[in-house]
C-alpha cells in the first residue's frame, strides 16, 4: 500500500448515473482484480473505497454509480484533476483456485472487477462464462468490451428489454447446462463455481445456486487497510476485515 | 536542537505522540509502513476479558470534519492479546506500551489489569470507562464520578504500573470526574474519548449506523478536546494524555499548551496511515519556529 497521486484522464457517464473514470498513476503493486483503492476527496473526511475495474502499466479504470457525496464529487472531476489514493488495497480474487469453467457474475456498477478477471482467465486458456445483470437495456454498459474479450456472455435485464428476462440467477439457471455442455464438462464435474461482484442480495441469491466460488463483499469502511475494524464481517472462520482479509471471500466461509 | 521528549509518570518518552487505542489495532498494519519505534508509545486496541465480535455493521458514518464509529470494542480477548498480540507488537516497538482495557463489571476491569500488569512490554494501563458504544445493562461507568473512582481504586490495587483513566466528554462536568479519579489514586487522565453522535440516512429514513449512535471523532471535536483538557488541567495535578481530533504538529502544541503532557492521535491514522510519523517529523521544526526548547515549558501555559 502506498499513498499515490492519480490524475484523471477520462471521466464520463456510460449509463444513466453510472460513470467510468480512468486515472493515471502508479499501478505497479496491483496484484489482480477485486482489489480496490481508497480515495481522498476534497471536503470529505473519510476516504472513499473504489473497486479497480481494469488496470495497465500506469493507468486504471473504475466504474461507479452516484450513490452519495463521494461518488457525486467524483462525477464532477475533470480530466487533469488530481487526487490521492491509498493503493492497492484488499486481497483480490484467488485466481489459482478458479476452475476451467467458472461463471463470472456481476450486477450493476460494482460488477466490473469481473472484466479483468475474465481477461486473465481467458489469457490463461480458461473458459469463463460471464453473466451481467442490469435493470433495463438503457442501463447496460461494457457488453461490447466483454464481447471483444471473446468470452461467453449472457446479459440479464429485469424488464426483459435485453437478454434473459430476470436476475443474474435466472440467467445462470437458464444457461448453466449449455455452458457446461459447451465446455465438455462430464456429469460428475458439473459443479457451479461462481465469482461474483454486486449488491449483497444478488450475491446471496447466486450463492444459493452455486457449489463454490468467490464473492466481493464490499462494505462501508473507514481506513481500508485493516486498522479500524469498521467493516468487520462475521465468517465461519470468525470475524474478518472486509478491507484487509477481503474483500474477496470464499463461498464456504461466508455466513449470509 | 529542541527536546521533544516528555516524562509521563517517571517514564521518559522520546516524543509525546502516541497512536490512540482503536485506530491502530496492534500495530501490525502500520509496521509495514514505518518503523514503530519512531512513536512515543502505542495505545493498542481496547481489550476486554473475553473475545468480542463488536457491533452490527454499518459501524462507520462519515461526517463533516470527522467520523462516527460504533465498532463496539471488537477484540480477540485478554488471553489472546497477552499471549500473541503484545509479544508481536513488542517485537516491532520497543517502547513502553499503553494497554487500553475495558470491562462491563469492576471484576472484568480487575481481571484485565491483573494480566496487563504481568505483561513486560506494557508500561501504562489506560482504563476505558467511557466507550459509548457498548450498552451492558445500560451501565456507563464513565458518566458517574463514584463509579469511575470505584474502578480506579480496584485497578490500582492490582497493578504497580501507572494507571490512566480515559474519560468521556459526554458529561456535565468532566473536571469533577477527573478529580474523583485523582483522589482514587489514578496516576493520570486520558481525554477525551469520542462524543456520542448520530447520523440519519434521509433517503432510507434510518440511522446510518446499525447501532444508531456512535462515537464522533476527528478534527471537528478538537476544540471540545482542548477545552476539556484545559478544564481537567486546572482541576488535577496528575498528568494528562490529550486526544480528540489531533491531526497536525500544530494541534499537538495546542493540546500541550492546554495542559496535556503527551497526546494521542486517533482518527487521523485512519485517513492518513502515516499521520503519526509526519507529525513526529514536523514537531521539532515547529518547536524551533515557535521558540519552544522543551515541551514541559509550555504544558498548560494557556
Amino acid at each position: 500500500m502506498n499513498d499515490n497521486k492519480y490524475k484523471v484522464v477520462r471521466n464520463e457517464m456510460i449509463a444513466p448515473g453510472t460513470y467510468l473514470m480512468t486515472i493515471s498513476g502508479d499501478t505497479s503493486e496491483i496484484k489482480g482484480p477485486g482489489q480496490f483503492i481508497n480515495i481522498k476527496l476534497d471536503g470529505l473526511y473519510l476516504r472513499r473505497p473504489m473497486s479497480i475495474c481494469s488496470y495497465g502499466d500506469d493507468e486504471m479504470t473504475m466504474i461507479y454509480k452516484i450513490v452519495g457525496k463521494g461518488t457525486k464529487a467524483m462525477s464532477r472531476m475533470q480530466p487533469g484533476e488530481e487526487f490521492d489514493a491509498l493503493s492497492p488495497l484488499g486481497n483480490g480474487f484467488m485466481i489459482d483456485e478458479i476452475p476451467e469453467c467458472a461463471f463470472l457474475i456481476g450486477g450493476g456498477a460494482g460488477a466490473m472487477p469481473i472484466y479483468t478477471l475474465a481477461q486473465i482467465l481467458r489469457d490463461a486458456g480458461k473458459k469463463p462464462h460471464v453473466i451481467i445483470g442490469f435493470n433495463k437495456e438503457k442501463e447496460i454498459f461494457f457488453a461490447d468490451e466483454f464481447k471483444e474479450l471473446g468470452v461467453d456472455l449472457t446479459i440479464a435485464t429485469m424488464d426483459g428489454s435485453s437478454g434473459v428476462k430476470g436476475t443474474v440467477v435466472d440467467a445462470l439457471l437458464e444457461v448453466r447446462e449449455t455452458a457446461m455442455d459447451k465446455n465438455g464438462l462430464k456429469t460428475e464435474n458439473r459443479q457451479i463455481y461462481a465469482c461474483v461482484c454486486g449488491p449483497e442480495p444478488m450475491m446471496k441469491a447466486v450463492a444459493e445456486h452455486s457449489d463454490a466460488g468467490q464473492y466481493d463483499l464490499g462494505a462501508r469502511m473507514a481506513c481500508g487497510f485493516g486498522a479500524c475494524m469498521g467493516c468487520t464481517v462475521i465468517t465461519k472462520n470468525g470475524p474478518k476485515r472486509v478491507c484487509k482479509d477481503g474483500p474477496i471471500f470464499r463461498q464456504e466461509e461466508i455466513i449470509w | 536542537m529542541v527536546d521533544t521528549s516528555v516524562e509521563l509518570c517517571g517514564i521518559r518518552l522520546d516524543n509525546p505522540v502516541i497512536p490512540a487505542s482503536g485506530t491502530f489495532g496492534f500495530g501490525r498494519e502500520f509496521a509495514e509502513l514505518y518503523d514503530l519505534n519512531l512513536l512515543g508509545s502505542i495505545a493498542f486496541k481496547g481489550t476486554t476479558a473475553d473475545p468480542r465480535n463488536g457491533n452490527e455493521t454499518p459501524r462507520i458514518a462519515d461526517c463533516s470534519a470527522g467520523m462516527l464509529n460504533s465498532v463496539g470494542l471488537q477484540n480477540p480477548g485478554l488471553e489472546a492479546v497477552a499471549a500473541e498480540e503484545i509479544p508481536a507488537l513488542a517485537e516491532k516497538c520497543g517502547k513502553p506500551l499503553i494497554a487500553n482495557i475495558s470491562g462491563f463489571s469492576v471484576e472484568e476491569f480487575v481481571r484485565c489489569a491483573e494480566v496487563m500488569d504481568r505483561c513486560e512490554p506494557v508500561g501504562f494501563l489506560e482504563v476505558n470507562v467511557s466507550c459509548p458504544n457498548v450498552h451492558a445493562g445500560g451501565r456507563n461507568f464513565g458518566t458517574s464520578a463514584e463509579e469511575t473512582a470505584l474502578i480506579t481504586r480496584a485497578v490500582k490495587k492490582v497493578t504497580k504500573k501507572p494507571v490512566f483513566i480515559k474519560l468521556t466528554p459526554n458529561v456535565t462536568d468532566i473536571a469533577s470526574i477527573a478529580k474523583a479519579c485523582e483522589q482514587a489514586g489514578a496516576d493520570g487522565i486520558s481525554l477525551i474519548n469520542t462524543l456520542l453522535g448520530m447520523r440519519i440516512d434521509i433517503k432510507r429514513r434510518k440511522a446510518v449506523l446499525a447501532n444508531r449512535m456512535g462515537g464522533y471523532s476527528g478534527p471537528g471535536i478538537f476544540p471540545v478536546a482542548v477545552r476539556c483538557v484545559a478544564q481537567v488541567h486546572d482541576a488535577v495535578r496528575i498528568p494528562i494524555m490529550g486526544m480528540g481530533g489531533i491531526s497536525s504538529a500544530e494541534d499537538v502544541i495546542e493540546m500541550i499548551m492546554a495542559g496535556a503532557t503527551a497526546v494521542q492521535i486517533g482518527a487521523a491514522n485512519l485517513v492518513d496511515p502515516w499521520a503519526c510519523k509526519k507529525i513526529i517529523e514536523e514537531l521539532p521544526i515547529l518547536m524551533e519556529r515557535l521558540g519552544i526548547n522543551s515541551l514541559s515549558e509550555i504544558c498548560g501555559i494557556a
